[in-house]
């Protein structure tokens, strides 16, 4: 075990994943001679030459689209995406082209690539450096989207999302790149896609939370055990999709009360599917109203440190609501 | 290569008749582009080479070894089709067996894809040459510059074939692109653009084996642009009258690849009209003999809907 965190993590999977498999090829802007805006592919170019660290035209559609090729023709691309703001012109490669690649051809072709992104705010971001992009490929079948919080999550994920033979968009928090440390063992392991987890256990409600989000309920569960005496159980959803409703659920029932909090906007966010699913399945083990917290329906945050604010949640709107919900 | 053209323009026929008998609810036709077409296609080598095409290319995959029966079969939307088991609209190709990349309808999508493909197939030390045809309407598309661009940049084995059959649905050159061919856009990208006829199959031909040659060797990309024209509507659903005049199709018709290369192999002495006479017969009893079968073949289950949507398993 060795302690890291979030981006060195997922650099030394990365780079594993590289040494160990020469069919994985890693493009993007930015990511070969400058080693990725956040560092995450530093030294990677001398390492592995410039036939499989490619530094690319500022084309996102174009990148996803040659990993597309790519992966067509025996290789395992894992792309990056700068920001996950910046995905909006590969949508069309996303949507009409990654996701169906499999179903329109009736299973006869398959694309196992990986599309890096990092998302979510708190780092002065503003409106085009910080947006959160899962619930809008959540929605669509045939991609996998992930987004571990952890650094053990997202080196296992990541490994995981290498070896998946469908493509996965995988999300990096990127406040937690340098916040959240944690052990990551030394031998490689993965952490399957499509399977949530419980951070911590608790008897009085349950919070569901993904990226930045789960570490301010964490930290306001931890608040509240020792302040108030309230045990909240926080699960980690880990990947949007496909979800893992059983472990939300198992939860849900044991403590009668959910609280799903998410940092993109509340309305058609990840949080309300999660919602809808407790209403639907867990109606008469519910002993308060299913409960969301999400991003106020403006379109983005602000870069002003105020304005940022109060787009974000934080461990005391998070504790607020906790206490709010177990009291009912 | 003849017989090639006449297959292809003999499905778009049989195709119609089917659409006109409520068989085949939309058919993309390929008449006008079969010059085009089975030159660019020739010099690639079926089983090795890649093929990246788009909805019109009927003698592309024929060339790569789809059969009349198996483009019958995605017509009728039938549970064999090979390149989506009845799930995409017919002409929208695929088959991993003949390496032919499965496209989707939105325009120029696939441009990236073969640049990505030559990518990988020069990565693994492949002599692979990847073909890649669109309209010219693809080439407003940024997908289309961006696959151009990054192939470009780093000489990859591909070669752009443009179609270019003066409009883009209805739409017409003038109103697509300033410049006068499409092929004055390669040196944008840092290789060469070529002009070729398109009805002349012949001068197709001898482009593609140019431009392949030059993939082969390393030395990068071509973008061919054949000069075309398309003699029936966009689709079965489209109504050209509105755009074009009868006199502008009748005029283009008479300069149809087919009866020009019937000509030139004529003059040459390698056909007689009589034989001329004989292969179109053969052709047309072999490709309207292969349609009962594939209307006969068993439709897709409905409850496939939900498979393929992620990996089952190695088949």
């Amino acid at each position: 075990m060795t302690e890291k965190n979030v981006v060195t993590a997922i650099h030394d999977t990365l780079h594993d994943e590289m040494a160990a498999d020469d069919r994985v090829v890693v493009l993007g802007e930015d990511i070969a001679t400058r080693g990725g805006v956040f560092r995450v592919t530093q030294g990677f170019l001398d390492e592995f030459g410039e036939q499989r660290v490619i530094d690319t035209p500022l084309a996102e559609g174009g990148i996803i689209g040659i990993a597309v090729g790519m992966a067509l023709h025996g290789l395992l691309p894992v792309a990056e995406i700068e920001f996950a703001d910046f995905i909006h012109p590969a949508y069309d490669q996303m949507v009409s082209e990654v996701s169906r690649m499999r179903y329109r051809s009736n299973g006869d072709f398959g694309l196992p690539m990986v599309v890096r992104a990092p998302w979510g705010g708190g780092v002065h971001g503003a409106l085009y450096h910080s947006q959160s992009i899962e619930a809008t490929y959540g929605h669509i079948p045939g991609i996998k989207v992930v987004v571990p919080g952890t650094p053990y999550d997202a080196s296992g994920m990541l490994r995981a999302a290498i070896k998946d033979p469908d493509p996965v968009l995988f999300l990096e928090h990127k406040r937690t790149y340098r916040l959240i440390k944690g052990d990551v063992p030394d031998e490689p392991f993965e952490v399957p896609i499509g399977k949530a987890d419980v951070k911590r256990e608790g008897e009085d409600l349950t919070a569901i939370a993904y990226g930045l989000a789960l570490h301010l309920c964490l930290e306001a569960a931890a608040r509240l055990q020792a302040e108030q005496g309230v045990s909240v159980e926080v699960v980690d959803v880990r990947t949007i999709s496909p979800l893992d409703k059983e472990t939300i659920l198992t939860s849900v029932v044991k403590t009668g009360k959910a609280l799903v909090v998410y940092e993109d906007n509340r309305t058609y966010g990840a949080g309300a599917e999660i919602a809808a699913t407790i209403a639907e399945e867990a109606l008469f083990d519910l002993d308060a109203p299913v409960s969301r917290m999400g991003g106020p329906d403006v379109p983005a945050m602000g870069f002003a440190t105020n304005l940022e604010h109060a787009f974000m949640p934080n461990a005391d709107t998070v504790a607020e609501r906790m206490l709010e919900l177990a009291r009912f | 290569m003849y017989r090639t053209m006449v297959t292809a323009r003999l499905i778009d026929e049989a195709s119609f008749r089917l659409n006109r008998q409520g068989k085949a609810p939309f058919v993309v036709p390929v008449s006008g582009h079969e010059g085009c077409q089975v030159g660019t296609g020739w010099p690639l080598r079926p089983g090795q080479d890649m093929w990246v095409p788009y909805y019109r290319d009927v003698a592309i995959v024929l060339i790569a070894g789809m059969t009349p029966y198996e483009i019958f079969l995605g017509l009728f939307a039938k549970a064999e089709d090979p390149s989506s088991g009845g799930r995409q609209m017919p002409s929208h190709w695929g088959s991993r067996r003949l390496g032919i990349i499965s496209h989707s309808s939105p325009i120029a999508t696939q441009v990236p894809h073969a640049a990505g493909i030559a990518w990988a197939a020069r990565y693994r030390g492949e002599d692979t040459v990847v073909g890649c045809w669109f309209g010219e309407g693809a080439t407003s598309e940024g997908a289309w510059h961006e696959g151009m661009n990054f192939a470009g940049i780093h000489k990859l084995p591909v070669v752009f074939v443009c179609e270019n059959n003066r409009y883009a649905i209805s739409v017409a050159q003038p109103l697509q692109m300033a410049v006068q061919n499409v092929a004055d856009r390669a040196p944008g990208y840092g290789f060469p653009g070529v002009v070729v006829d398109g009805n002349d199959v012949l001068a197709c031909y001898a482009a593609m084996k140019t431009a392949v040659e030059r993939a082969r060797a390393g030395d990068g990309p071509t973008l061919i642009e054949a000069k075309t024209y398309r003699y029936f509507p966009h689709t079965s659903d489209d109504d050209d009258r509105s755009y074009r005049t009868r006199e502008e199709v009748e005029e283009a018709k008479q300069k149809d690849p087919i009866a020009v290369f019937a000509e030139t192999l004529k003059d040459r002495g390698i056909l007689d009209p009589a034989s001329i006479d004989a292969l179109w017969t053969e052709t047309k009893a072999n490709v309207d003999g292969q349609i009962d079968q594939a209307w006969n073949a068993a439709d897709p289950e409905p409850s496939s809907l939900r498979r393929h949507v992620y990996f089952e398993g190695d088949a």
